[in-house]
């Protein structure tokens, strides 16, 4: 059994550049017991890849994740980070959550799911006017979540390229030094200081004129909270989506049977959206790793209390004692509790929402175009939490 | 005061948001998320819950008077 004082091994093991989950996921996972890693900074950590032990150290109260700020986090940039919400455990998490969960349970935002219809389709007409090769990012995976959220929360829409470099700042795991990750955050909650104001001088029918409510008469959250609340989901609302989606088209080219029966049988979409975001690692490696607040054993290995948990979910979500054949793309997949957008009180805000955004954006952009190819190199983005296109050619 | 709390099945996504959020109350130990048990003292972490779960799969009532998820 590996134990503390194990050389760990360094960590992430993915790579930039492409969706491919590591092998070293393969051979960790078969083993007894959790990985020592080292991340490029901060503490050394325990590594979980199992689905069982990614549920218990996600799902279990007893692993905290603000008990990190005490601590040199595991982390790829060097800056320490407070990730607002992130790093927040009940219930001063569930003061914060509960003020936003309502806008987005499934109940509503299925609400919004002939608008973003309508805009998937106006986008493919504008990209049918402009001719191949477009650009899949910039002109189809990144306005829809942007419009979306936008609406949502109430941000203006041409504000795009403003947050839009803050927001890949706020994800960058590059050399950024910690005053520059630090200006930058500034930057944003200024921005988003400014628009807080303009809605309390003028309410209107958004997220973050509830929240101002809830602050100004409830007294429910300090100002600070409801700035970083409001950004927190400007970025995590439109960021993960946006690389899903070519995420998720490149993935189906990669399987033309898979994606051939999609478009010959559409209600598929929702049982394919499940196992693309089982199927496709986000991530670059772990992040935001748990504290255990009492010794636990996980997977064979009994974490003393303090010491961080790092929860590789794509690698969880291939473990096959919980999926059948799990590096098979199978979009008709049954039973799919994959771990894409975590799991406990952390569990993705957004994920309604995200779900609904991705079926009309798959669906509508591979019916209109039977013959969608890729039409020139995919750009990746690098030094992201995220992996992705960062520029994505595509003809028809 | 007693409250019955029930999870629809057939509406959970297994976030676990629930046990997370007042785990004297609700465990994920299976495909879905049930309560612990099906009548409760009064209990805001019960209500915190509900009013978080993304699937809205969670129903508390006082006798026929539904408490949570709150309006």
């Amino acid at each position: 059994m590996t134990t503390a004082d194990t050389m760990p091994l360094a960590y992430p093991f993915n790579e930039p550049d492409g969706l491919t989950l590591s092998d070293t996921y393969e051979q960790i996972r078969d083993q007894p017991g959790l990985l020592r890693v080292q991340m490029a900074y901060g503490e050394p950590a325990w590594l979980a890849t199992r689905y069982a032990d990614a549920r218990l150290v996600l799902g279990d109260r007893r692993f905290s994740r603000a008990e990190g700020l005490d601590h040199d986090e595991p982390r790829q940039a060097e800056g320490q980070r407070n990730s607002g919400i992130l790093s927040m455990d009940p219930p001063d998490h569930t003061r914060l959550r509960t003020l936003v969960a309502k806008a987005f349970t499934v109940h509503q935002v299925e609400k919004l799911r002939p608008w973003v219809r309508e805009l998937t389709h106006q986008l493919i007409d504008e990209l049918e006017a402009a001719g191949p090769p477009v650009d899949l990012v910039d002109r189809y995976a990144l306005p829809i979540p942007v419009a979306v959220i936008c609406r949502m929360l109430g941000v203006p829409e041409e504000d795009r390229p403003k947050f839009r470099t803050w927001s890949d700042a706020a994800l960058s795991t590059s050399s950024l030094t910690a005053e520059e990750f630090e200006a930058n955050r500034e930057e944003l909650r200024a921005y988003m200081a400014r628009l807080i104001d303009d809605h309390r001088v003028t309410p209107r029918d958004d997220i973050m004129t509830r929240l101002i409510e809830a602050r100004d008469v409830g007294d429910r959250l300090s100002e600070l909270e409801l700035i970083d609340l409001c950004v927190g989901i400007l970025v995590a609302g439109h960021e993960t989506t946006a690389t899903q989606i070519p995420n998720f088209v490149l993935s189906l080219l990669d399987h033309p049977g898979e994606l051939a029966r999609l478009r010959a049988e559409p209600a598929l979409v929702k049982s394919a959206v499940e196992e693309l975001l089982r199927f496709v690692p986000l991530g670059s490696g772990a992040a935001f790793p748990r504290y255990p607040t009492e010794d636990i054993e996980v997977g064979g290995t009994l974490v003393r209390a303090g010491e961080p948990v790092l929860v590789a979910v794509g690698a969880a979500n291939r473990d096959a004692l919980r999926f059948d054949e799990p590096g098979t793309l199978n979009i008709a997949r049954d039973g799919n509790q994959h771990l894409g957008f975590g799991h406990g009180v952390h569990h993705c805000l957004g994920a309604p929402l995200a779900r609904l955004e991705l079926q009309e954006a798959l669906i509508a952009l591979i019916t209109r175009f039977p013959g969608l190819r890729l039409a020139g190199d995919v750009v990746w983005k690098d030094q992201m939490l995220v992996r992705g296109p960062r520029e994505m050619p595509v003809g028809w | 005061m007693t409250w019955k709390v029930a999870i629809d099945g057939s509406q959970c996504m297994a976030s676990g948001m629930c046990a997370g959020i007042a785990p004297d109350v609700f465990v994920l130990d299976g495909t879905h998320a049930r309560p612990l048990k099906e009548e409760i003292a009064e209990n805001e972490d019960a209500l915190d819950a509900a009013d978080s779960c993304p699937a809205m799969a969670i129903l508390i009532r006082d006798g026929d008077t539904v408490v949570g998820p709150r309006p």
